[in-house]
């Protein structure tokens, strides 16, 4: 049995405009020590996904559908329940490393509250962990660093306590949702490796959110692609970088400028802009946008076609999309 | 750039300093300073693209506001046109912004959000002095065409518009006055990817119709790369390498442009790269130090890089470096 097995997930918010289907039945498994990566741009539910798996989605929202952490489904647990599941089961890196941390207490209060009240430990043993653990996340000088105030700490260094806040307990599935978008890229390098370093030896699995197909594919076995909502493309890094399907999958990574190209080409566009959630058809989300869409693509939801061994992908043009070639798709 | 070495240059912007005064700590200490910019030296020629890459607290966005005449500079020259910008007059740069524009960042608090559009893209008209409301309004006209937008657009709001948009309305408003220079302030870091590329072909395909000048500032290599002919490096307030984009990202020659390329994450390059990782973060923006400036995080650094600093001197033709190390940088690929 899968440790995370998520069954047609939706998410539905409320809005002024009336609700907005923000995630639409997203299903996938995650296995102890895999990691999975989600990537899309704004938009595109990624990050209220991974709200819902924390039970964190704003009040007026609804979620349908099954989350089962070990065979018990998240969605039907208490409020109380959940506070025993986050943080001991689940945890959850942020984007912003400054606004994630409180700035009125120090790192080491912060980093002791989970432990106080997770685990239980008394002021001493829990200082101690703390130091352990800032040690472990690769922070210089842990006594110094304990009495420290977030704006004291450099951008990397924030996110380092992040990252010990969501090691504290020990959970068994790490969300990282955008964790270096704020960084800098040597910096990014630091941390998706540190990452990469205590998912392997803790064993935990891990899930990365992020808009970057590079960050992707560099640090995780299985990538799900979602626009509108939907997985368009899902399946093992390696599969899906050998030959990229859906026709949004192959726009993304033609619009993506890459090093080491020849100047001179111009980059493939897709027409159009990012989508907003209210308005979007009932069938594909990329209908709009897509250079392939018939009527059909605007009423049905899409089937989902294991196309090859783990490489699934929902689209109503699949031989099309697969014999074409991106540049003449998008011209 | 060998070939119009003979004529002016768009922007030549020579050993530029600006230092930030920190505030006193005690009333009988010095106070401290953030040294932004030591000395920047560069020049752009009509027509070519100039990327300005660094981490942040390199001084990028400092050079960029200098070079606006934004703010005071603490000495060197900026010359745009020929012509001293430095140490003029508000009143004295009016007449001359119309010649140098610039794009910012972040397209949701560039706009005003109580002007229409129309409003906002002949903002920058009005430096021109007197000018008749029909050639105004053909001029927004044209522009919006150019960059891509309706002209029934010029009643709306910046709210109405999504991000991409919006970075075209601040791109119309930098093109209306005919400018030869637009500085670009990471023009499209705040966009999604898809959206991303559509901006990025336009700031090239309106450099092939009006034949305008860019200074392009962005912290991403790939998309300097894909659109400027000569790239800088920046580091604590200092060029460390400069020279045609090829020849830079083909055989960098300074080792924090080597680790700043092999830290770009390529997508679909399987997950494991051979590559020098780099240490700690960018530090010591308040003190002016012996030596290189990239000493403590240098994993090449010798005892030569803490005592003398490494000026900035030709490796190839048209390729400068300031590295003590650098032939054996080039010569190592």
């Amino acid at each position: 049995m899968s440790l995370l097995n998520v069954k047609d997930l939706s998410v539905i918010l409320a809005t002024n405009e009336g609700p907005a289907r923000a995630v639409r039945n997203l299903s996938f498994r995650l296995n102890r020590g895999e990691t999975l990566g989600i990537v899309g741009e704004s938009g595109c539910g990624k990050s209220m996904a991974a709200l819902a798996l924390m039970g964190l989605l704003p009040e007026q929202s609804e979620t349908l559908g099954e989350i089962k952490l070990d065979g018990q489904n998240l969605l039907e647990k208490s409020d109380a329940e959940m506070c025993q599941i986050r943080g001991n089961r689940l945890a959850m890196i942020f984007q912003e490393p400054m606004t994630s941390l409180n700035p009125v207490h120090t790192v080491g209060h912060q980093i002791m509250e989970p432990l106080r009240l997770h685990r239980n430990m008394s002021e001493n043993e829990a200082k101690a962990e703390v130091l352990r653990l800032l040690d472990r996340v690769g922070i210089p000088n842990p006594k110094e660093r304990i009495d420290n105030y977030p704006h004291q700490l450099s951008g990397g260094q924030r996110q380092r306590v992040m990252i010990a806040i969501a090691l504290s307990c020990q959970p068994d599935i790490l969300i990282a949702d955008e964790p270096t978008t704020a960084l800098d890229v040597t910096i990014q390098d630091q941390i998706l490796e540190l990452i990469q370093t205590l998912v392997r030896e803790e064993g935990m699995a891990l899930i990365l959110i992020s808009h970057d197909l590079g960050v992707i594919s560099e640090n995780t076995d299985n990538i799900l692609v979602m626009y509108g909502g939907c997985a368009v493309e899902a399946g093992g890094t390696a599969q899906i970088f050998e030959e990229l399907i859906h026709p949004y999958t192959q726009g993304l990574f033609a619009a993506m400028p890459k090093l080491g190209r020849a100047r001179g080409g111009r980059l493939v566009t897709i027409p159009g802009t990012v989508p907003d959630l209210m308005g979007l058809p009932m069938g594909c989300t990329f209908t709009d946008r897509c250079p392939l869409a018939t009527e059909v693509c605007r009423n049905t939801p899409p089937p989902i076609v294991e196309v090859k061994p783990l490489q699934f992908v929902a689209c109503h043009h699949l031989d099309e999309a697969r014999t074409r070639k991106t540049e003449e798709l998008f011209s | 750039m060998t070939t119009e070495s003979n004529s002016v240059p768009v922007l030549e912007v020579h050993d530029l300093v600006r230092h930030y005064r920190l505030p006193r700590e005690s009333l009988f200490a010095e106070p401290g300073h953030v040294f932004a910019l030591n000395g920047v030296t560069f020049e752009i020629h009509k027509g070519k693209s100039f990327g300005i890459v660094g981490e942040s607290g390199c001084g990028k966005s400092t050079l960029a506001r200098n070079v606006m005449a934004l703010e005071p500079t603490d000495s060197g020259s900026v010359k745009i046109l020929g012509k001293e910008v430095v140490g003029l007059s508000f009143d004295q740069l009016r007449p001359l912004r119309q010649h140098f524009q610039m794009v910012f960042q972040d397209p949701y608090g560039s706009l005003d959000p109580h002007h229409n559009v129309g409003r906002i893209v002949a903002e920058p008209l009005a430096a021109l002095g007197a000018i008749s409301k029909a050639e105004r309004e053909s001029r927004v006209h044209d522009v919006l065409l150019s960059v891509g937008l309706k002209p029934q657009d010029v009643s709306k709001y910046p709210h109405e518009f999504s991000g991409g948009q919006r970075q075209r309305i601040a791109i119309a408003r930098a093109l209306i006055t005919h400018p030869e220079l637009i500085v670009a302030d990471e023009p499209v870091s705040a966009l999604d990817v898809s959206v991303q590329a559509q901006v990025l072909n336009l700031l090239k395909d309106l450099q092939d119709e009006f034949g305008v000048t860019y200074m392009f500032i962005s912290h991403d290599l790939a998309v300097v790369e894909y659109l400027c002919d000569e790239v800088a490096v920046m580091y604590l307030g200092e060029i460390v390498e400069k020279g045609r984009t090829e020849d830079l990202f083909e055989t960098p020659a300074h080792p924090y442009t080597r680790i700043l390329l092999d830290a770009v994450p390529k997508p679909g390059s399987g997950q494991k790269r051979e590559r020098i990782k780099l240490k700690g973060n960018v530090t010591g923006q308040t003190e002016q130090r012996v030596g290189c400036a990239f000493q403590d995080r240098c994993p090449m650094a010798q005892d030569v890089c803490r005592e003398i600093k490494p000026p900035l001197s030709p490796v190839a033709k048209d390729h400068l470096a300031a590295c003590h190390f650098s032939d054996s940088m080039t010569e190592k690929r």
